[in-house]
């Protein structure tokens, strides 16, 4: 068990005028670790997620991330490019919404291979296969690596996404409700992939999610989020099975079960 | 308000020459449920719970439904979390205590040291059963692993023809097995078994009595519920009565 984190937050505040959508917010993440993160619409678990990966700025706080020689960097101190290269190279970035992030006019493997040209490889033959070589492990067909993304379903975008953004072996992703939004059937099928190439690759996550199922299958740890507070976390299932705050047993007992 | 008590002539425990492991420890353990959505609720379920477990022991918990028992072996996973008391573990040649160690201590200690077989499946959809058991084997090579499954499922009469399919559209008594090759390929040193048998047939039930008598011969601890007295008298060298706490007004 490594002992440092990788991404650690002190204190995060943020207010979107009145509305408090982040108070006083701590969060750990360790190398490997996958840490959910729940609450309902307007929790603030999405804008904590933005301001962990410095694509929005606290009103107060700091959020640290340790890089491959153990050197600590201030996610909202470091200037533009360096912030810019790291989410090209060490950390990737899934959105609930795999429009925000693929280029509708690049075809698939172009959207894959770009992630290679932006990280420094110029060999075509070399980017082609990596390309063809993802597309296959989110099992999408080789043969539509010439398509364009316009042509996919949303299951197959979501799944091209995750090729993009796990090309270059991130150490550390951000993902926003990546099964939202999908058919159930699908969603099965990019949770299971999800939760293999975390594991096999040793790829720290934190997940934003509104469904404690997902969370459930895919988090070491959750944390509970109600009007931008923190109000309880712990290990996945024990915060599940055995809530302590009013807020989480209000939201365990409020699930369904098919 | 629990007592402990050996089924056939108990082992001489005291003397010089006791050279068992104690791999779980229990002392002092209370557990109360506050349940703020009625009123704040509180329902204590165990007091005071007292239980040592050696390498190569089993204790099958027992008590009327309602007492406690899932509660206490739920506790032993660090599924629930206690109010109070300790759960030592031996973890890698070390002592770690359950009761207060942090979610990734846990998650480690489950990975190597501690595993359980619950009632119930709960595993990714659409994922076959060969991978659903295989990626429980812990430090081992997928290849390997993925025999390993194989060897297990077929020992507990699922045959090769469904390793391949996911285990959500399985009979009841299938999903258990699943769950009992999931449980028992990890080979960890301490084993909790929640029900292990419930919905199994004689010929699979008498299966899992030797799995346990071969984990136990092995050096696991293990500790379980079974209803199915058949299964408890085979495999239980004790039994820990845990008592309902009478409620408090």
């Amino acid at each position: 068990m490594a002992d440092e984190t990788l991404l650690s937050a002190r204190g995060l505040t943020l207010h979107f005028g009145a509305i408090p959508a982040l108070v006083d917010v701590d969060a750990d993440l360790w190398p490997g670790e996958v840490l959910a993160v729940v609450g309902e619409s307007g929790s603030g678990k999405s804008t904590l997620l933005n301001v962990l990966a410095g694509r929005m700025a606290p009103d107060a706080g700091a959020v640290w991330y340790r890089d491959p020689i153990g050197a600590l960097h201030d996610v909202h101190a470091m200037p533009a490019p360096a912030l810019r290269t790291l989410h090209r190279s060490d950390w990737g970035f899934v959105h609930q919404n795999p429009r925000e992030n693929l280029r509708m006019a690049v075809t698939a493997g172009g959207n894959v291979g770009e992630r290679l040209m932006a990280r420094g490889s110029r060999h075509y033959g070399d980017i082609r296969a990596e390309a063809i070589s993802w597309l296959r492990q989110v099992e999408i067909d080789a043969g539509r690596v010439d398509d364009f993304p316009r042509t996919f379903s949303g299951g197959m975008l979501q799944r091209l996404q995750i090729a993009r953004t796990l090309v270059t072996h991130p150490r550390l992703v951000f993902m926003d409700e990546p099964t939202g939004g999908l058919d159930v059937s699908v969603q099965a099928r990019l949770l299971d992939l999800i939760r293999t190439l975390v594991r096999r690759l040793g790829i720290a996550a934190v997940l934003v999610t509104h469904d404690l199922a997902v969370a459930r299958l895919l988090a070491h740890r959750i944390m509970v989020m109600q009007r931008g507070r923190v109000v309880e976390s712990g290990l996945t299932d024990r915060v599940l099975d055995d809530p302590k705050h009013e807020y989480t047993q209000l939201l365990v007992s409020s699930v369904l079960s098919a | 308000m629990t007592q402990s008590s050996a089924l056939p002539p108990a082992p001489p425990s005291s003397g010089g020459v006791s050279n068992e492991i104690s791999m779980l420890t229990v002392s002092g353990l209370n557990k109360t449920f506050v349940l703020h959505l009625q009123h704040g609720l509180k329902i204590p379920v165990l007091s005071n719970i007292n239980l040592s477990v050696a390498a190569g022991e089993c204790v099958a918990l027992v008590g009327q439904s309602g007492a406690g028992k899932s509660t206490l072996l739920r506790s032993l996973y660090g599924n629930y979390g206690a109010d109070s008391g300790y759960i030592h573990v031996r973890h890698d040649n070390e002592t770690v205590d359950l009761a207060t160690a942090p979610p990734r201590a846990i998650v480690d200690i489950r990975a190597r040291t501690i595993g359980y077989v619950s009632q119930f499946l709960r595993v990714v959809p659409r994922v076959a059963t060969i991978d659903v058991v295989a990626e429980a084997a812990r430090d081992t090579p997928p290849e390997e692993a993925r025999n390993r499954a194989a060897a297990l499922l077929s020992r507990l009469n699922i045959p090769a023809r469904l390793h391949a399919l996911p285990p959500a559209t399985f009979s009841g008594g299938e999903q258990q097995r699943v769950n009992l090759a999931r449980g028992f390929i990890g080979a960890h040193p301490i084993l909790l078994l929640d029900e292990p048998t419930a919905s199994l047939d004689n010929a699979n039930r008498d299966i899992v009595i030797a799995m346990i008598a071969q984990a136990k011969a092995a050096g696991t601890a293990i500790v379980g519920i079974f209803h199915d007295t058949v299964v408890r008298d085979a495999v239980a060298d004790r039994l820990y009565h845990v008592v309902p706490i009478q409620d408090v007004i």
